[in-house]
């Protein structure tokens, strides 16, 4: 983004100050630069600065190329940045991949000892270190490979002049679990990597970030995402590992015991989902969560917990597919699954976070949601936001925690599980019924719970469970719109595309177009009277990751279509994996207004 | 019920007399099950043993999958839940690791257990999960109206199987000693003492209990468990727990072998810790950790580390 880092000011010849800069590391899965960005990234959150990252993982077991992109700015940091303004390659492979994402007048870094080839083009200034045998004299021989993204880490610490004592602190609390000679080793390589001569290139600094009272924290989507779990009151559930959605069972395995609770890991999806809704009917909330093919193997219980009117929370971290597909990759391919992918009509809430920080909001709401309404809520997450960090403001605790409670309180002559009129409160298990035990079924049932599968039934109950998703659409807000209010193009998005279509409104709104753009958090029910929206633009359109289908329209287009059958509802759709450049939805947008 | 007029004595447990379990308390929906099923037996045994064993009445419940016994729970006035084909013993789990304080009961037969929920049947069992599973098996698929099930034997002609079943049937017994189920029986709905003496004793055993009961389905495998039925011309050979050691696996194996009708009774018991209770104990040595600080307290804690 070469207008958004221009330097502001220049306070010596050798030092420019820099409102953003966005550093690529390029290399093997196994060199540890997911570290170097994860440390730069938390150091980020404590020094008021905003951070984004990206990354790419290989799906082999390992080994294999790897990339971590940082955005850092003290400004709001809304994407991981379309090119790079530094680039670290640690080997040929990485260069070759890579040097073209560099802007022009770009800085790259590059291990000399590795990287035998570079193109003298567009002004790069290209500054080769022997990263890997610069850390072997630095920490006294043998650890090959290891080392030297701690010997990167100091080096960039020094170009952008870094705080160097909240870095090493950093670094120490990391380390510092291990055994001690893990850490010396790691700040031998650290401070050499500090005190490397770069030459005459000049460092750079960053505008202080903006001073706030409240506490900063930076994490990834899956990590705050259990926190939010947490809050909202969730101790039950079970899980299999699946990729990108394993680190959600991993935390909340191993921090429910704290809270009391218990996280199973199952032996396959079927059972996870199943054990879940014990929990669920056993009175507790209770999650179960998959990506894209284990939510379709959960998909039969799902009609289940719709037909038993059973609160659950379920989250699919989505990530390429159909079948295996790209199972380390970002796609939001699964919205018409996590509607419809299930036998009958079987309701449920679908809701989607729109950046890190709100993966802990949408879990206390999906968590508030799945009680208030009880039915099975699914929340729509992907590979971008589980792995990427962000900086964002400390939940407050003492505004979101929610205690959780067993209602097992004694329950009048009367009670009946599924009353057509109200809302089903199911009794579990343990509560003194004053009348007959109640039955929860999946076969089609009357009042009690009783089998009665007569067309008058059927039809009313059919009925009841629909009647709770448009109940929740008139009590839902509508987004709020960003940008223009009307104008040209009004573009609709869903999930972690948020930031990348904020960006594109801001340059397109810079190059005189009237655009706005709105985000969908709930996505089935939506908001009721959506259409009020775009009531005063010319065009729609829906940005998305998935396919433009055999129609012509994405998943959340095909949707918003058919509730409101609009033809200015367009499509921009993509399928490389990739999370969307800002460029790319200029270029969408801009098509569709030449097109008229 | 008399008794119901009886003042208990004072060292009895305090069951206030209207909460005694009874049959007619246990009773509700009028069974769908075909006339001369067996597992009319089953249900009449189970009432037979709750009223013995005097569980608090909201803490019971049961549990089943689909398929014709799998309707069980809609005929106990207790809390019950019916839920999907072969996945009642997950869910089971889920309410057992949640809610120490319930009895959980499942229900289900040959097809629901062996076939479409085998894969849970084997983890659950090596779990240990805290529950009684009761298999009613009855050789066929019953409520599909006569399909070859995992355990019809070879030669058995169903709808799937017009010439007489070609796959070998599975060895129930061999199958729950392999995977580590910690109380495993077999039984049979015509014989109703052995039946209840068998359940409560699977009920009484802390850990993941199942039994194999053997339950004729009249209409689709008429006659298939005369050579376990006495008054049939068959044998019923229990066993004989003097001679063979319910701790030893082998010895269990090799009853398991023997071939049709083979023996009834308890082939194997050990005892091991449960899941529940592995589970309580890191709990447990997780909270001793955390003396004085609430849940809340917990997770502020967990987010500061993200400063």
């Amino acid at each position: 983004m070469s207008t958004a880092t221009a330097p502001v000011s220049a306070s010596s010849p050798a030092t420019q100050t820099l409102r953003n800069a966005v550093i690529r590391l390029a290399g093997n899965s196994q060199d540890g630069i997911q570290s170097i960005g994860g440390f730069l990234a938390r150091l980020a959150g404590r020094t008021q600065h905003d951070v984004m990252t990206y990354m790419t993982i290989p799906s082999t077991i390992s080994g294999g190329p790897s990339i971590f992109q940082l955005h850092l700015g003290s400004g709001h940091v809304l994407t991981a940045g379309d090119e790079s303004d530094v680039l670290v390659a640690f080997y040929q492979h990485s260069y070759n991949d890579h040097i073209s994402v560099l802007r022009e007048g770009g800085i790259c870094f590059y291990d000399s000892g590795e990287v035998k080839e570079v193109k003298n083009e567009r002004g790069v200034h290209h500054i080769g270190i022997p990263f890997t045998a610069a850390t072997i004299e630095a920490i006294g021989g043998s650890a090959k490979d290891r080392g030297k993204n701690m010997f990167v880490l100091g080096l960039l610490c020094a170009v952008y002049q870094l705080d160097k004592d909240k870095l090493s602190g950093i670094i120490e609390r990391q380390f510092g679990k291990k055994d001690e000679s893990v850490l010396r080793t790691a700040m031998l390589a650290f401070d050499a990597g500090y005190a490397y001569p770069i030459g005459d290139m000049g460092t750079f600094n960053f505008e202080e970030g903006e001073h706030t009272d409240e506490h900063r924290i930076s994490t990834d989507g899956n990590t705050i995402m259990s926190m939010g779990l947490i809050a909202a009151g969730v101790r039950y559930g079970a899980a299999y590992p699946i990729t990108p959605w394993s680190g959600i069972m991993e935390t909340l395995r191993s921090e429910l015991p704290k809270y009391g609770g218990i996280y199973v890991q199952a032996e396959d999806e079927l059972a996870a989902v199943s054990m879940t809704i014990g929990a669920a009917y056993a009175g507790h909330l209770a999650i179960t969560g998959s990506s894209g093919p284990g939510l379709s193997l959960k998909m039969e219980a799902l009609s289940y917990a719709s037909m038993a009117e059973i609160p659950l929370i379920v989250v699919n971290v989505q990530r390429g597919g159909p079948s295996t597909g790209l199972p380390t990759s970002v796609e939001q391919s699964d919205l018409m699954q996590a509607i419809y992918g299930s036998h009958g009509d079987a309701p449920r809430i679908v809701l989607a976070p729109q950046d890190v920080e709100d993966c802990f909001y949408i879990a206390l709401e999906a968590g508030r949601l799945a009680r208030e309404y009880s039915c099975p809520v699914i929340i729509l997450s992907d590979q971008a936001l589980s792995s990427r960090i962000e900086a964002f403001t400390e939940p407050d605790l003492d505004k979101h925690w929610v205690e959780p409670t067993l209602d097992i309180s004694e329950r009048d002559a009367d009670f009946k599980p599924y009353p057509l009129d109200k809302i089903t409160r199911h009794a579990p298990p343990g509560t003194k019924l004053a009348g007959k035990y109640p039955h929860v079924s999946g076969l089609e049932h009357d009042e009690h719970g009783h089998p009665a599968g007569s067309p008058k039934m059927h039809t009313q109950m059919t009925a009841k469970r629909r009647n709770k998703l448009i109940d929740l659409s008139k009590k839902l807000p509508l987004p709020e719109i960003y940008g223009d209010k009307e104008g040209d193009v009004l573009l609709i998005g869903w999930g972690s595309t948020y930031g990348p279509i904020k960006e594109a409104v801001n340059r397109l709104r810079s190059e005189g177009h009237k655009i706005g753009a709105a985000h969908i958090r709930h996505i089935h029910p939506m908001p009721a009277g959506l259409d009020r929206l775009w009531a005063k633009f010319k065009n729609v359109v829906v940005v998305e990751m998935n396919d433009y289908g055999v129609y012509g329209h994405g998943q959340l287009a095909m949707m918003i279509r058919a509730a409101y059958a609009d033809p200015k509802i367009q499509s921009l759709c993509k399928t490389d994996g990739l999370a969307y450049r800002i460029r790319e939805i200029v270029t969408g947008v801009e098509k569709v207004m030449t097109a008229q | 019920m008399s008794s119901a007029t009886i003042e208990a004595p004072a060292s009895a447990p305090a069951v206030p007399a209207a909460d005694k379990l009874t049959k007619k308390i246990l009773t509700a929906d009028h069974p769908t099950w075909c006339p001369g099923c067996g597992d009319f037996a089953v249900l009449a045994a189970f009432y037979k043993v709750l009223e013995k064993l005097q569980y608090t009445h909201e803490k019971i419940v049961c549990v089943a999958g689909i398929g014709c016994s799998s309707r069980f729970p809609y005929f106990m006035n207790t809390h019950g839940i019916h839920f999907i084909h072969g996945r009642a013993l997950p869910l089971a789990t889920g309410i057992s690791l949640s809610r120490p304080d319930v009895h959980v009961f499942v229900f289900g037969g040959d097809g629901d257990g062996f076939s479409i929920g085998g894969n849970h049947l084997n983890h659950a069992a090596r779990k240990n999960v805290k529950l009684t599973y009761v298999i009613m098996d009855n050789y066929v698929y019953g409520l599909t109206k006569k399909q070859t099930s995992p355990t019809s034997p070879q030669g058995f002609k169903s709808k799937t199987d017009p010439t007489g079943a070609i796959d070998r049937p599975i060895n129930p017994m061999k199958q729950l000693l392999a995977s580590g189920a910690t109380f495993i029986a077999r039984t049979h709905a015509a014989q109703v003492k052995h039946m209840v003496d068998t359940f409560e004793r699977a009920i009484l055993h802390d850990g993941f209990s199942v039994v194999e009961c053997l339950s004729e389905c009249v209409m689709f495998y008429e006659g298939s468990f005369d050579d376990s039925t006495p008054r049939k011309g068959g044998t019923y050979d229990i066993i004989d727990e003097t001679q063979h050691d319910v701790k030893d696996d082998v010895a269990a194996y090799q009853l398991a072998n023997l071939p049709s009708p083979g023996k009834f009774g308890v082939f194997y018991e050990t005892r091991q810790p449960t899941k529940n209770a592995l589970e309580q104990k890191w709990i447990d040595a997780t909270q001793s950790k955390l003396t004085g600080m609430s849940g809340k307290d917990v997770l502020r804690k967990r987010l500061e580390i993200m400063r």
